[in-house]
């Protein structure tokens, strides 16, 4: 069951130059369950916004009723978002697309690169809840780009790869000593980012006999499996982003 | 109480209020939001003779007030459509049109005799007019005398509704209206998508897979009116109005345009409620206006 439902912006903190966490008030209802992976489209009401914007579940609060979005501005969408004052209303279309499932092994690893890194905190504390525990790699351009590493660490071992070496192993993440080593110490990837780095991964992941399920962050528009915008070719052909993803085991995309 | 019951020829809608091919899948990804048998209408996905995976990615660019699509009528098929989809779909107490498209005459017409066996759907929606496919549809809605062949084709073989959509993609879409009910057509709809283009600037490349696409939402709304108001003048047959209807005031100036109905299409993905709002809106309207009926707004324009 998919919801429309009128959030209470109760918090909104920014994290770097373009990377803001805004925090969600549920109203009189329970949330709903919500799988890691999974997404909202969120209404902006904004000159120049005119289609809603698909954000990853970064984090819940079942207690308090309450959803985390990780919104990176990149258009006047997001930053329409991330200008709204507290106690804006905000409406969102959800719980959206299939998420990440568990996994048959506790060797794990979770890889974000750019806004990517959202979907993983929720993904880490779904994974510990279920007695795994969760390892990030996570890549950016420079240490100014890093985002909410605290709230990550209290989950687990958090690896950092920037660009420019100013934090961790400089270069991509798939130079970080931990992807270097003949046999990997891992066997599930997670990850969500830049399709080139997830293309990269998933190229690791067959080399090495392991499973990696990858996030897509294709553009769409509405949300639920009616347009057909939001596509990708699959062994089965074209599959909607949107309601058979966003989450994908890599082997069946046609990479 | 109003009535807004509306008759186009052998079709009886509850309300003016249906949704437009293509933005509403086969009505069941929005059965969580709306009550679909509360709508005056459903028209399904195009749907060709063979599947078709449509076009690549990119398919979609948001524009201001609207979006362009590519989507190139990636579709199961008319014989999966029969098999596996309709079965679902055909419980809706609504009336379920289906959009038909093809690349030749032929296709259109093996296409529009399956579903004329169809018990449950009372009409086609004869998608001459699809910007998003090579050869066939666009080919065939911008000249009068293709358009004219696909209908009188189909006309044979269909005894039910048939509406035929128009592009408005053309010099003169009045004259191709004409064209239309002279072939046969028992209603015309308008408008499809109107041609267009996106660039991203940064990387010096178009946005769609297939560079050009089809803009909808509410940035087509007055060159949709006026073309509603051109045709609404010049045919007899009944007219349904669409391109960027909101809301219910951008329903019902298309009714007093001259529509007899309206489809809604994009802003559903803005808003999945905005057919239920859009027919308690016209209600209102009518109560306020004092008048009693939705018929009264047709062609109601004091110009
Ligand atoms: C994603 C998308 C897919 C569409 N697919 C079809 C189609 O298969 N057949 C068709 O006749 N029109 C199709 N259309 C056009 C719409 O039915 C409608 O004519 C147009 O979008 C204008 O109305 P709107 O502004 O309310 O969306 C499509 C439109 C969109 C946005």
């Amino acid at each position: 069951m998919k919801y429309l439902h009128d959030f209470t912006l109760v918090n909104s903190e920014r994290q770097t130059d373009d990377f803001v966490v805004l925090t969600l008030q549920g109203g009189a209802e329970p949330l709903p369950e919500l799988q890691p992976g999974q997404f909202a489209e969120v209404r902006v009401d904004a000159p120049g916004a005119y289609l809603r914007r698909p954000l990853s579940i970064h984090d819940v609060d079942y207690d308090k009723q309450q959803i985390k979005l990780l919104v990176q501005e990149v258009g006047t969408g997001t930053r329409a978002l991330t200008a709204l004052a507290l106690g804006s209303t905000i409406n969102m279309l959800y719980p959206l697309g299939k998420g990440y499932s568990l996994p048959d092994s506790k060797r794990v690893l979770l890889v974000g690169g750019g806004c990517g890194v959202a979907p993983l905190l929720f993904l880490g504390r779904y994974l510990k809840k279920n007695g795994i525990t969760p390892r990030f790699l996570i890549g950016t351009r420079t240490a100014a780009g890093l985002v909410r590493l605290d709230a990550y660490r209290e989950l687990g071992e958090v690896m950092v790869t920037t660009e420019d070496g100013s934090a961790g192993t400089k270069g991509y993440v798939i130079h970080h000593p931990v992807m270097k080593t003949e046999t990997p110490d891992f066997d599930w990837i997670y990850t969500c980012g830049p399709e080139a780095m997830m293309r990269i991964l998933a190229k690791y992941a067959n080399k090495h006999g392991l499973s990696c399920q990858v996030s897509l962050e294709n553009h769409m528009a509405c949300g639920i499996g009616a347009c057909l915008c939001c596509i990708t070719p699959t062994k089965d052909g074209h599959k909607c982003t949107c309601t058979d993803g966003p989450v994908f085991d890599s082997k069946y995309l046609q990479w | 109480m109003v009535d807004l019951k509306v008759k186009l020829g052998s079709l009886e809608l509850q309300n003016p209020v249906m949704t437009a091919s293509g933005t509403y899948g086969y009505g069941e990804e929005y059965e969580d939001f709306v009550d679909i048998n509360r709508l005056g209408g459903i028209v399904v996905k195009g749907t060709t003779l063979h599947p078709r995976q449509g076009n690549d990615y990119p398919r979609m660019a948001e524009t201001p007030m609207g979006m362009l699509n590519a989507v190139g009528l990636q579709n199961v098929g008319v014989d999966r459509f029969i098999s596996e989809i309709y079965p679902r779909i055909k419980k809706y107490r609504t009336n379920i049109l289906v959009n038909v498209s093809g690349s030749t005459v032929e296709e259109y017409v093996e296409t529009a005799a399956k579903i004329n066996a169809l018990d449950h759907i009372p009409g086609i929606e004869l998608n001459i007019s699809c910007p998003n496919v090579k050869e066939g549809g666009m080919a065939f809605g911008t000249s009068c005398p293709s358009t004219i062949a696909v209908t009188a084709a189909v006309r044979e073989v269909y005894n039910k509704h048939m509406m035929v959509k128009l592009s408005p993609n053309v010099t003169n879409i009045a004259e191709i209206a004409l064209g239309v009910e002279s072939a046969g057509a028992d209603s015309v709809s308008l408008i499809n998508t109107l041609l267009g283009m996106a660039i991203d600037v940064e990387q010096r490349r178009p946005v769609l897979s297939t560079i050009t696409g089809g803009l909808s939402g509410a940035a087509v709304k007055p060159v949709a009116l006026r073309m509603v108001w051109q045709v609404a003048q010049a045919v007899k047959i009944p007219v349904v109005g669409m391109g960027g209807i909101s809301n219910a005031e951008d329903a019902i100036a298309f009714m007093l345009a001259g529509a007899s109905a309206v489809q809604i299409g994009t802003a559903n993905f803005i808003d999945p409620k905005v057919t239920e709002k859009v027919i308690a809106g016209i209600e209102d309207y009518l109560v306020r206006h004092n008048m009693t009926s939705v018929a009264e707004l047709k062609g109601a324009l004091q110009a």
